[in-house]
């Protein structure tokens, strides 16, 4: 077991690769009353096209598999595994993203049986043909419930719009009739590929004694038996980097309408050190623009272009990555040319000292307050470390940006063909 | 685990909470006005959130009060109301990274407050007025907030099943007001109500995070200087309208793909009763967590719905039930939610289910003491209610629950109300 001591943020993370090769972190923190445990594979929505553990040949899977899988994971053959956690007094969840599916339960009490409760319900599934069918109609009335949701939509809409054959543009919980395709061989497939603890990380934040927590998932570990694991290889379509359509326009009932524009970031394999600055500078330069203080927000707000529900998001990972910029708006034509207007206009901008000195005291405050939240060190030190990057070393890699790197990311940020805009009308 | 101590203080109009804890990276520092609901204020009150965050006297407009606050490692400001009871309550926080995590910094925390205490007791104003141009402005994003709750159907039922329920209480006026009023409002009149606003409500302020509670003190004392303070008259108690011998159906039908079923209850036991908690532990059993018998039998057993749960009003005494159905589903729903309710009067839960409720509820509560706003509320409870029940209380009260006190509070339950948001066409339509 190694101790990682991060002194400036006060944190100790434990950590242990074990002989099956899950990946394991804690982060005793006593002060809390909660723990936190997440057990996360390396397994979202777009890894639909690889060679299964034991295979040969490359498969497809129906879009929404990842998804469904982790519906199905809580079903045991005699028993619901939400019942499990709440006899411990657990709260369970799970969710599935584009890149990872993830197991999760916060508890203040009986925490290492909540732990062993968490490794044991991922690591037995049970699909049977009647409780996939049965499934299909639950995940169905979800699908449903985002279909009515015009942020969903307005989400979807601009991902599909940016991306030609990239499966992020897919919908993470698929559609009605791809789920109607799934079969219970899907499932065992996709499980006995991703969920091997080859490919998982298990990360617990909270109120708990370090030593002890670590031998007892050790012995739980080396209890079970798993076949070798090969690097799992996926396949991804060649992305272009260029957008797909300049505009989509998706109608549907709204009392407003909404207008999106996103930039497409990234479209192809990024290296750790491209992704690290990269994901930094991007985050923080769009926020310099378009938060409250930002002199794009400024504009939009005094030509009366967006409301209260303007936002604006950005998203970086190995291989794909974008920015939105969206509101509720009565003039989606004239939002969507002036935000673009306004995005080509940073081909020549050039940051102040003080400029960049406020953007990197914002992001590491953003930081500092995030890190109140157990669910999000767990869940973003597995991101990171996915990457190969450590969370708890961002301040330091933040305070080391210089003016010049902000200057050249700004100047290269935005070109006219990796724009595109998503309107949600009511026509 | 930490445990919370509470230090309050009541001075210059204010009452004081200060709450050290180890808990966080940052400093929380939360300001509640608390005044009656009424009609006559409530669309002035759903304004004000947006206006005070335009300007102040020192930093005149939105964004340099945005650009301080990024200067100030990214504090953040956020304001907002809500009813709690027949209370409406403003509330201005401000969250600000702890000074003990960055090197070379010592004054973020007093620079937090004195911007704090601005926005508060000094916005922007021109000749004993907002600023003309900034009402508009605000107006528009309030009116656009307002139509907007139509595309967000689960809270538009919501709102809906409490106009039909609520029809002749102050409880159902609308959180965001109402758009008649907003013509009548002006620079003027808004100012001269926000006066009133620091005059009398009920202001209290918490300051949470790790740090030294006597200097917090100090800091909190020479940085907010409230001038006067004639507290209003205290809420009025309504008698509530005889129940209808049959429950309110109310159906409506809109452009959407999934029924929203909606149910309203009086619960007839509120925050300060004895029986508070066994109607916390009734919720739990009913529909609070995802071990519940609405979760479990609705989705889980036939498959109805993606979600069901109930939830409660605790200052009021209503209890909700929440679900997404198919629209032709609805009579099957229904029943199978009705039954729900009837087991839980009958007692039809055993001591295992009883107990894991519990747990669960503690845990709940645990964990909202783990959360900086979380805990603020909790806290703040006791303000609304005008009792003092330390969370600690609060725990203890959980674990004394029997199940004869749960069927108690169950038969004192008397469904109100029953709201559906359907499909166009019925219940034909698939």
């Amino acid at each position: 077991m190694n101790k990682l001591a991060y002194e400036n943020i006060d944190e100790t993370i434990y950590t242990n690769q074990l002989k099956n090769g899950l990946t394991v972190f804690l982060l005793p923190k006593p002060e809390m009353s909660k723990t936190y445990g997440v057990f996360s594979t390396n397994y979202g929505s777009i890894d639909q096209t690889f060679v299964p553990i034991n295979g040969r040949e490359e498969i497809t899977v129906p879009e929404g598999v990842a998804h469904f899988l982790e519906h199905k994971m809580f079903e045991k053959e005699d028993r619901d595994v939400f019942a499990d956690f709440s006899k411990q007094g657990a709260s369970p969840n799970a969710y599935t993203s584009f890149t990872k599916t993830a197991y999760l339960f916060a508890a203040t009490n009986y925490i290492e049986k909540n732990v062993e409760t968490l490794l044991n319900f991922v690591q037995d599934p049970y699909f049977s043909e009647e409780s996939v069918e049965k499934e299909k109609g639950i995940i169905a009335q979800e699908i449903e419930m985002y279909n009515d949701q015009p942020d969903w939509q307005s989400f979807t809409g601009t991902l599909r719009s940016m991306f030609h054959n990239h499966p992020v543009k897919v919908d993470i919980a698929g559609t009605v009739d791809s789920i109607n395709s799934i079969t219970k061989d899907d499932l065992y497939t996709c499980y006995n590929t991703f969920y091997h603890p080859e490919n998982m990380t298990l990360f617990i934040a909270g109120n708990f004694d370090a030593e002890s927590m670590m031998n007892l998932i050790q012995s739980n570990q080396d209890s079970k038996d798993f076949a070798k694991l090969d690097a799992i290889k996926r396949e991804f379509p060649e992305e272009p980097k260029g957008v797909a359509m300049k505009e989509n326009k998706i109608v549907m009932p709204v009392s407003i309408a909404k207008c999106t524009v996103g930039i497409k970031e990234s479209s192809g394999e990024l290296s750790e050190q491209e992704f690290l600055e990269k994901d930094l500078l991007q985050s923080m330069i769009i926020d310099f623009y378009f938060s409250k203080s930002g002199p794009f927000y400024k504009k939009l707000y005094e030509e009366k272009l967006i409301d209260s529900s303007f936002s604006f998001e950005t998203n970086l990972e190995k291989n794909f990555g974008y920015s939105f910029i969206g509101s509720n708006t009565d003039n989606p034509d004239q939002f969507a040319g002036r935000v673009q207007e306004l995005l080509k206009s940073t081909y020549d901008a050039t940051f102040t000292t003080e400029e960049v000195d406020r953007m990197k005291k914002k992001k590491i405050g953003q930081l500092l307050r995030a890190m109140n939240s157990l669910e999000f060190i767990a869940n973003k030190y597995i991101h990171y470390h996915t990457m190969g990057i450590d969370l708890f070393k961002l301040i330091p890699s933040i305070q080391s940006l210089t003016v010049d790197q902000f200057n050249s990311f700004v100047q290269d940020w935005i070109q006219d063909d990796r724009i595109a805009v998503c309107k949600i009308v009511n026509e | 685990m930490d445990t919370t101590v509470e230090d309050v203080t009541h001075e210059n109009g204010v009452n004081l909470h200060v709450v050290p804890s180890k808990k966080f990276k940052t400093v929380t520092i939360t300001a509640k006005l608390k005044a009656p609901l009424s009609r006559d204020t409530i669309t002035k009150r759903a304004l004000l959130p947006y206006v005070l965050q335009q300007g102040t006297k020192s930093f005149p407009s939105r964004s340099d009060i945005q650009l301080k606050l990024d200067s100030l490692y990214g504090a953040v400001l956020s304001m907002g109301g809500g009813k709690k009871g027949n209370n409406h309550i403003l509330s201005i926080r401000m969250e600000v990274a702890n000074q003990k995590f960055i090197s070379n910094e010592s004054a973020i925390l007093e620079e937090a407050m004195a911007l704090l205490n601005e926005v508060i007791f000094h916005p922007y104003s021109e000749n004993g007025a907002f600023k003309q141009s900034i009402i508009d402005r605000e107006k528009d994003t309030l009116r656009q907030k307002m139509s907007a709750i139509i595309d967000d159907k689960m809270s538009y039922a919501n709102m809906k099943l409490i106009d039909e329920m609520c029809d002749d209480e102050l409880y159902k006026l609308h959180v965001h007001g109402y758009k008649e009023d907003l013509d009548l409002i002006t620079p003027e009149n808004l100012f001269a109500y926000y006066q009133t606003v620091l005059r009398e409500d009920q202001l209290d302020i918490y300051v949470l995070g790790d740090f030294d509670s006597a200097t917090v003190k100090e800091k909190i004392r020479s940085t907010f200087h409230r001038n006067e303070n004639r507290v209003a008259p205290n809420e009025k108690k309504e008698t509530i309208k005889e129940l209808k011998k049959q429950p309110n159906v109310v159906i409506e039908e809109q452009d959407i793909q999934q029924a929203k079923l909606h149910f309203g209850y009086r619960t007839h036991s509120t925050y300060q009763d004895d029986d508070y908690f066994a109607l916390q532990v009734f919720n739990g059993l009913f529909g609070g967590f995802p071990s519940s018998k609405l979760f479990i039998n609705v989705r889980e057993k036939n498959s109805l719905a993606y979600y069901a749960a109930s939830r409660f009003e605790s200052h009021k005494g209503l209890l909700f039930v929440f679900s997404g159905i198919a629209p032709n589903d609805y009579e099957k729903a229904r029943e199978i939610i009705e039954l729900q309710m009837d087991a839980m009067k009958n007692g039809d839960f055993s001591a295992e289910e009883m107990d894991n409720t519990k747990e669960l509820i503690i845990n709940q509560l645990l964990e909202t003491m783990d959360n900086t706003q979380g805990m603020i509320e909790l806290l703040y409870q006791q303000v609304v209610a005008g009792t003092e029940r330390p969370p600690q209380t609060l725990i203890d009260g959980i674990k004394q629950v029997t199940t004869e006190n749960v069927i108690e509070v169950a038969n004192k339950i008397e469904l109100d109300t029953i709201y559906l948001l359907t499909g166009k066409g019925g219940e034909s339509d698939e």
